[in-house]
């Protein structure tokens, strides 16, 4: 059995049929399918040790308290993070940058200052820094994308202003799939004494983040994209920052000590933790790092790698299609291919090609700013991670063909 | 412009009929996409944000006049298999009375399996359109 094979029997719902067709699932970006290790694990902690955390002294509440914070473990081991207490788990990456941007805009950001995006962002990643701006009297500002969709990294220096308060970008745009040079807009922003946050949503599942290395101030991710159960995510912080910012949401086991006359907090991670967690949700992150992990060999990278390099070549030369993030490296370009066809709309790609059993994304894709800038109403993606075959990407390439030729 | 010989209900039954003959969604597709190919007469001019539907992917503009007491649809939509199933709606519920439309459950949608096969999010756009014609319906029919 071929290392695909294999890892693909892990993933009840990858042999499933749609409209008596093979399942051919290329909406990975959106959500990964889940393998049989997090369903059990989901299962197990809800059948047998369904119990609140954190707070009573019996067995099953022991089992759950366990497994939530063992999973708390297996993230900071898996991002490399110097302490457990800089790990909060959310419901989501988009949970996580809306606590990240409220609670540092209310400690550090005042009338004034600004915040910087880039243009690539995932709507998450905007919306909030808005919110905090307005609500703090500040101003954000946009780090733009050049036409093949690489971050114009000439204009931070000149973005960055003694104003500038945090700066926040994607590691790999879920519409471009082209990987940032996070490391490096670190550095230019740490040398002008600003923090990063980092959108990792799928930075997480195509690259080995080491926070540490990266020295990202914030770092964030969804459990559901790698292969999680969903309604689970994580905020990596710096102690020095998190120390610093207030609660975002308050009340449950968060508490120091609660008076009529004053409330204190509990320590990190529990400070940024109100009320009950999915705790059954949490726990499934330590099967799917294990997982994730195991995506990492040899066999499957190289079948990754093929078969990105077999669908980039095919899209860069058809003169039908207009690829969005072009890379000028393979290693810069995760196999996610969002692109429009010439005189055919990208909802009816998206529909023809669901029922001869391929499964993408179209429409806005969560990134209206960057739809404006390309100057289109959607874009048609397919995003794959390494359980999907180049069988499927030659089934998926012969598919477009069919569904273009009934369209134009 | 053509005056309706048959009344709403039976020309339901022939849309139902025709679907019928196609086993296959691609099938399906492709007639739709025939029909909304040859939905061609709606002016550039009046794809303006007050026509447009909300609740869709794509965009749909719907408009209307009346005309001894009948309403008479025009519709235009950027994605070809929204549009033909605009030219369907066209077909059944244009040239009609405000009663006549209001008389009908809109149960052919579903007879003709387009709503649970559609995506969601057109579910929802085929939803708006029908929510605006029967409101249309409903708005002249007070008058």
């Amino acid at each position: 059995m071929s290392a695909v094979d294999e890892i693909r029997s892990a993933f009840p719902s990858l042999s499933r049929k749609v409209y008596g067709k093979d399942l051919v699932y290329f909406d990975n970006a959106a959500t990964v399918q889940r393998p049989q290790s997090v369903i059990d694990c989901w299962n197990r902690i809800v059948r047998d040790s369904n119990a609140n955390i954190h707070r009573a002294v019996h067995l099953l509440a022991e089992e759950a308290t366990d497994a939530y914070e063992s999973a708390r473990d297996a993230v900071q081991h898996f991002i490399n993070a110097s302490s457990r207490e800089e790990i909060i788990f959310t419901s989501g990456a988009t949970a996580s940058i809306n606590l990240a941007a409220f609670s540092f805009g209310e400690a550090f950001v005042g009338e004034g200052d600004e915040v910087i995006v880039s243009e690539a962002e995932h709507h998450s990643d905007i919306v909030p820094w808005q919110m905090m701006c307005q609500r703090r009297g500040a101003s954000l500002k946009v780090l733009p994308v050049d036409d093949t969709g690489h971050l114009r990294m000439d204009m931070l220096d000149s973005l960055i202003t003694s104003r500038t308060r945090i700066v926040a970008v994607t590691h790999i745009s879920n519409v471009l799939g082209l990987v940032n040079p996070v490391r490096k807009i670190v550095e230019t922003c740490h040398s002008k004494g600003v923090p990063v946050l980092v959108d990792g949503a799928q930075g997480i599942v195509h690259q080995c983040v080491d926070v540490q290395d990266l020295d990202c101030d914030f770092y964030v991710f969804s459990g559901h994209k790698v292969f999680a159960a969903p309604g689970t995510g994580v905020l990596y912080g710096k102690k020095k920052w998190l120390e610093r910012m207030p609660p975002f949401m308050t009340g449950g086991e968060m508490v120091g000590t609660v008076k009529f006359s004053g409330t204190t907090f509990a320590p990190l991670p529990m400070k940024f933790e109100a009320g009950t967690q999915n705790f059954a949700g949490a726990a499934t992150l330590k099967p799917a790092i294990d997982t994730a992990l195991a995506f990492r060999s040899a066999g499957l990278r190289e079948n990754e790698e093929s078969v990105k390099a077999y669908i980039l070549d095919k899209l860069l030369n058809d003169n039908r299609i207009h690829l969005y993030g072009k890379p000028n490296a393979l290693e810069e370009k995760i196999p996610l291919f969002s692109f429009s066809v010439e005189g055919a709309h990208h909802e009816d790609l998206a529909l023809i090609m669901d029922k001869m059993g391929i499964a993408l994304r179209s429409g806005q894709m969560c990134a209206e700013p960057l739809m404006d800038r390309f100057g289109v109403t959607g874009m048609l993606r397919a995003s794959l991670v390494a359980y999907n075959t180049m069988q499927e990407a030659e089934y998926f390439i012969s598919s477009l063909d069919k569904a273009i030729k009934m369209l134009v | 412009m053509e005056e309706q010989t048959k009344t709403l209900q039976e020309v339901e039954s022939d849309v139902a009929d025709e679907f019928s003959m196609f086993d296959e969604w691609l099938d399906k597709y492709e007639y739709l996409i025939e029909l909304g190919k040859s939905l061609t007469d709606y002016p550039e001019a009046d794809k303006t944000d007050d026509r447009l539907i909300k609740g869709c992917q794509s965009r749909v503009w719907l408009d209307y006049k009346i005309e001894d007491g009948r309403i008479w649809f025009n519709a235009d939509s950027d994605a070809i298999i929204t549009k033909g199933i605009i030219s369907l709606l066209i077909r059944i519920y244009s040239g009609r009375t405000p009663e006549e439309i209001m008389s009908s459950d809109f149960s052919i949608v579903d007879r003709i399996g387009l709503k649970e096969n559609l995506s969601p999010t057109r579910a929802n756009g085929l939803v708006s359109m029908i929510a605006r014609i029967r409101e249309i319906a409903a708005e002249n029919n007070r008058q």
